[in-house]
């Protein structure tokens, strides 16, 4: 599995990338959690307003830090 | 931080401990100044003002949805909306700079085009509410609304004229699907939250309320003499507003929100305001920088002070909120109002930091006109500014 935090860097998307590890950690499920911080590439998922998360190419929220609870759910557990 | 940057700030600080001559006068003074102008700061601006300003921000943050602005960001969205939608948005979308460059980007590549992204790009950062109340209270309303309203205008205008310049690219862009942040589900009317934040406007301006010139009569010297009852009322009002309208975890999210942007922008302002008060200054006292250079270069209303100010405010990095202390320095070190209004429409919105990350996303030939039409834009308004202010 491969989960992308976009964001440029703002604390906002650093605590999303945060909340998105701990999740990870928790639900034990085998993944990549990748921060991409680049403008284009964030613009080119289609995004308008970060911190936005990516799980295997397909968009899961946008403008907000998710729960942990969001996070897991994403992850199939 | 790195290890290596680690050393070199603690080197430079020694050095500068070191070397500095902070027995001679001109040191004494301007280091005297910093504080003497904190404490100005500390005594008029942040009970009155800076702190009414930041829940209104906090507020606009929670309870204004961003995704019905976004959607006129979007490639089908008429052309008139999305330009006037994109000039004043800045007020809604930009209090956090987590938004402005990835929305910028995504409105040029999969939205609207490149003329709404960078009135959206201008806008943004240059008609935030917290920056048009400080500026509108310390440097005078005057250059507040001249602010204000500048910001809207050449939004559009610098808008329009990319679209014209590059008209034929616009067709190249990447048609896609676009996401936009979820809109929250409404618990009020949209009468109801206006005058929840029609309510809070009016304590700031009661709050921050100036003394009227001596002399003078009729109703404004009624209201400064009436100005903490009407506060006071005021924040009755709101609070019942509160209780009725509001549940629990949305004042917290409010108040989250509100500390949110104190702890960002609070201590950028604390340094912004030593620097200047150091390098410059208060009105009337000199500091570090002799007030010579600085009326020779940027006093009366010539074309040369005017771009000068504008090139300056282009380049210059100013942190959240600084420049508004930076030029209260400049102008009582005798910069005229013409430059004064042209850097405050050309800085906050360029800096080389800033150019640096748009060449990358709109490329160079873009970016150099873009910031050529804002400071040429600036340099004029400034003139005609202080012309009719002189």
């Amino acid at each position: 599995m491969n989960i992308k935090v976009l964001g440029p860097g703002c604390p906002k998307c650093q605590q999303t990338e945060k909340v998105v590890k701990e999740a990870v950690a928790e639900a034990g499920v085998p993944a990549d959690v990748e921060k991409v911080t680049d403008v284009m590439k964030i613009a080119g998922y289609g995004v308008f307003g970060t911190p936005a998360v990516v799980v295997d190419g397909e968009v899961k929220s946008v403008g907000k830090i998710p729960s942990k609870e969001d996070v897991k759910s994403w992850l199939g557990k | 931080m790195k290890e290596r940057t680690k050393l070199l700030l603690i080197v430079g600080v020694f050095v500068a401990a070191y070397y500095v001559p902070w027995g001679h006068p001109v040191i004494r003074q301007s280091g005297l100044e910093a504080f003497m102008m904190l404490q100005e700061y500390a005594r008029q601006h942040v009970l009155t003002c800076l702190i009414p300003a930041f829940f209104i921000a906090g507020a606009i943050a929670v309870f204004v949805s961003q995704a019905s602005v976004l959607k006129y960001f979007g490639a089908q969205a008429g052309k008139f909306l999305s330009y006037s939608v994109a000039s004043v948005s800045g007020t809604i979308l930009a209090v956090c700079s987590c938004t402005v460059l990835p929305l910028f980007a995504g409105i040029y590549t999969r939205g609207a085009g490149i003329g709404p992204a960078t009135a959206f790009l201008y806008s943004g950062p240059a008609i935030n509410v917290l920056a048009i109340t400080l500026t509108a209270k310390i440097l005078g309303w005057q250059l507040g609304l001249a602010r204000a309203l500048g910001a809207v205008i050449f939004a559009v205008v610098t808008g329009l004229l990319m679209a014209l310049i590059f008209h034929k690219d616009d067709a190249a862009r990447t048609a896609g699907q676009i996401y936009v942040p979820d809109e929250g589900a409404k618990q009020r009317t949209l009468l109801q939250d206006s005058l929840y934040l029609l309510t809070m406007v009016l304590i700031l301006v009661s709050a921050a309320f100036a003394k009227p010139a001596p002399g003078s009569t009729g109703l404004w010297p009624a209201i400064f003499a009436a100005k903490w009852h009407i506060t006071i009322a005021l924040l009755i009002i709101l609070g019942l507003i509160l209780k009725a309208w509001f549940t629990k975890d949305e004042c917290k999210s409010w108040v989250e929100s509100t500390w949110g942007f104190m702890k960002q922008i609070f201590p950028l302002l604390f340094g912004g305001v030593i620097v200047a008060g150091f390098m410059l200054g208060r009105p009337g006292h000199p500091a570090l920088i002799p007030e010579q250079w600085i009326s020779s270069l940027l006093g009366g209303n010539s074309i040369w002070a005017n771009l000068i100010a504008s090139l300056a405010g282009a380049l210059m990095y100013f942190a959240t909120l600084t420049e508004v202390p930076i030029l209260q320095g400049l102008l009582g070190a005798g910069m005229g109002k013409g430059p004064a209004l042209a850097l405050l429409l050309a800085g906050p919105a360029l800096s080389l930091p800033n150019m640096l990350v748009i060449g990358s996303v709109m490329g160079v030939k873009k970016t150099a006109t873009f910031c050529g039409i804002i400071v040429i834009m600036s340099t004029i308004a400034g003139m005609i500014y202080g012309a009719v202010f002189a």
